[in-house]
């Protein structure tokens, strides 16, 4: 009686989890394990797809120096966002949280208000600004003498980096933004009366206690930053391919599916190990302070 | 000569004020407790004294020079939150260490420093721990060891008990005291728990509503509370109404059926004011009802009902029969033990 009782208690987890867990695994699992398949197929101009396992495609990747270049340039671009995204959003933060009421309400608006309107958008908006001869911004200074010649930003990594840490920085300042509400209100006080100055309190109080937050926003950023497609794509285009847009072009251009999957389980490969090792690095350095 | 110099300091947060023409003049050593309901703007005091809230109007001085116009971070006040705010990311002995290092102390002097300060606070061996991984007592006394190791001027503590439990905060106000009397820092403490106050303080600062109401030895202010706040806020008390009839010969004042030669200089109505283990229970005087009866261990609470509306007495778990509930009794105390206020009559 009580064991068919606790039987039946067992069982409700499961049964009450099913549907999300069936949706998990129909729509996440399933075509990512049909990826990883995919990629071991082989693929021919004329012949299409064929359903065998080669290892064709990874040997492809492996040798062809392009695809080494490739994800050495992601991966750069993602670390340099992801940089600018923690230089500029951490002390935006700092700043934001030190504004008075409704100072701060409005800016919190600002900083996300661009999380609103469409990754395409934004970057557009670069591109009008600084897009070749008739972007807006080369325009006004190339007509006041300033410069020659237009900015070089598109099709330029400094271009992808500054429009990516753009569409980013959101996710930066919102991160840091929880690890400041998590600080003692009398911290800086506290520091101030035992005779800090200001640098000393930032430096010695503030940045050790909001380094966590900083490194949780740099993981986020730096994952999106490395599988982000609208932003390179349109700034990058053709000519500058990160993974996101390689994988792209390789199964809807090229329709060579095998090597576009290989690309693409290369990449969250990749960007696990590294987000999951990143993440255990954090947790214990800081597991003294932040249990 | 005063040390440390309160003179009509006051503060207002746009038109709200909350605190008012406050004068206080502490001595060298002393320990000073402000005392208040929530909100009377003991904190706004103790912050303007720090140096993070600059007052709208007065002067704030310590030893004759003007303290306002120093920078907090160079005011050399140890400071003690009601929060502790500790930092969180130091070791217990990094965090007593940071007034010492800011000081630029000799590495040697500083370790020999800090260590003493948490020994003295009783948290020898606990160098190591940080923070997060220590119990409340023990970080307030890192707290209290960070403020104290930089040989502060005056250490302001700002409700530093209030979270602990009544045990520890029993041991600690014991422990405080002891480490006050020994270094001899003077001390201002905030609370708005009246035996901490008195327990610990050498003069307590009664304040109501941004203003003081009182400033005197725990003893003048309990036993001569100069208003009804006072009396109220320090402890139980009993208002009974009377009046002082200076038509008979002697004056007398009267209430109910108890009645005493009149003090001088009032007349006309009045508010009666007796500590409720002052009273006793005797042959004639105010007619009372005892209403409940309950044992609290060393004494016994009695709650009547008297000609004078609801009176409360406490009696010395002596020995000695008590009263049952429903007796009927007679309430008697010396002229010398109750206060007597003018009453407005409404
Ligand atoms: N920055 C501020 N702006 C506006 N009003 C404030 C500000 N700080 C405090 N007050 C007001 O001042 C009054 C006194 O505050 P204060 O913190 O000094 O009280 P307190 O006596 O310390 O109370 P508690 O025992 O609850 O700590 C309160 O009514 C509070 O609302
Ligand atoms: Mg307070």
């Amino acid at each position: 009686m009580s064991g068919l009782a606790e039987e039946r208690n067992a069982r409700a987890p499961w049964a009450l989890t099913a549907p999300a867990l069936m949706l998990f695994v129909g729509v996440l699992l399933v075509p990512l394990a049909m990826t990883v398949m995919l990629s071991f197929h082989d693929w021919g101009q004329y012949k299409g797809i064929e359903p065998v396992f080669i290892l064709k495609n990874w040997q492809e990747i492996a040798t062809d120096s392009y695809y080494a270049e490739m994800f050495w340039r992601t991966f750069r671009i993602a670390i340099l966002t992801t940089l600018l995204t923690a230089l500029l959003g951490a002390p935006e933060a700092y700043i934001l949280n030190r504004m008075s009421g409704r100072w701060k309400s409005f800016f919190l608006l600002v900083i996300l208000g661009p999380l609103l309107i469409s990754v395409v958008a934004r970057t557009l908006g670069w591109a009008l600004l600084f897009g070749g001869n008739n972007g807006l911004v080369n325009k006004l200074l190339m007509s006041a003498g300033v410069i020659r010649f237009p900015i070089p930003f598109m099709f330029t990594e400094t271009g992808m980096v500054v429009a990516l840490a753009h569409v980013m920085m959101p996710f930066m300042v919102l991160s840091v933004w929880a690890a400041l509400q998590r600080l003692d209100p009398q911290i800086e006080n506290a520091a101030m009366s035992l005779g800090a100055g200001p640098v000393t309190i930032i430096r010695r109080i503030i940045m050790p206690q909001i380094m966590p937050g900083v490194l949780s926003g740099a993981i986020i950023v730096f994952s999106l930053s490395a599988s982000a497609f609208a932003t390179p794509a349109i700034i990058g285009g053709r000519r500058l391919k990160v993974a996101a847009t390689l994988a792209y072009d390789e199964f809807l251009n090229t329709l060579n599916w095998p090597l576009g999957a290989a690309v693409a389980t290369l990449l969250l490969v990749a960007l696990v190990l590294i987000v999951v090792g990143s993440n255990a690095l954090i947790e214990r350095r800081y597991a003294e302070v932040f249990r | 000569m005063a040390y440390l110099e309160l003179d009509g300091v006051a503060k207002q947060f746009g038109a709200q004020t909350v605190v008012d023409d406050f004068s206080l003049a502490v001595g060298k050593g002393e320990f000073i407790s402000f005392l208040g309901p929530s909100g009377c703007g003991k904190t706004t005091t103790l912050q303007m004294i720090a140096g993070f809230l600059d007052p709208t109007r007065g002067a704030i001085r310590l030893e004759d020079k003007d303290l306002t116009a120093i920078h907090p971070a160079k005011r050399g006040l140890g400071i003690v939150f009601q929060s502790y705010a500790l930092f969180p990311h130091m070791t217990a002995a990094e965090n007593v260490a940071f007034g010492l290092e800011m000081r630029n102390v000799p590495r040697n002097e500083l370790a020999e420093r800090v260590r003493a300060a948490l020994a003295m606070v009783g948290l020898a061996g606990y160098e190591e721990r940080h923070p997060r991984r220590m119990s409340g007592g023990q970080q307030q006394r890192v707290a209290l060891a960070r403020a104290l190791v930089i040989k502060p001027s005056v250490l302001l503590l700002d409700e530093p008990l209030s979270n602990l439990d009544a045990k520890l905060r029993e041991e600690m106000q014991i422990e405080l005291r002891q480490i006050q009397r020994t270094i001899g820092t003077t001390t201002i403490l905030v609370t708005h728990d009246q035996n901490e106050a008195m327990s610990l303080s050498d003069r307590i600062v009664v304040m109501s509503q941004g203003k003081i109401e009182q400033i005197g030895t725990p003893q003048e202010t309990y036993e001569k509370p100069v208003s009804a706040f006072v009396s109220q806020f320090l402890g139980k008390t009993n208002d009974f109404a009377g009046t002082i009839d200076r038509t008979a010969i002697p004056a007398r004042l009267v209430a109910g059926s108890w009645s005493a030669p009149a003090p001088a200089g009032l007349s006309g109505p009045v508010t009666v004011s007796i500590r409720p283990e002052r009273i006793g229970f005797g042959d004639e005087g105010l007619g009372a009802k005892i209403v409940t009866r309950i044992f609290q261990g060393n004494h016994w609470l009695f709650q009547c009902d008297s000609e004078c509306g609801p009176a409360i007495v406490i009696r010395q778990n002596d020995g000695e029969r008590q009263p049952a509930e429903g007796d009927a009794v007679r309430l008697t105390w010396r002229p010398e033990d109750m206060s007597v206020r003018a009453r407005t009559v409404t």
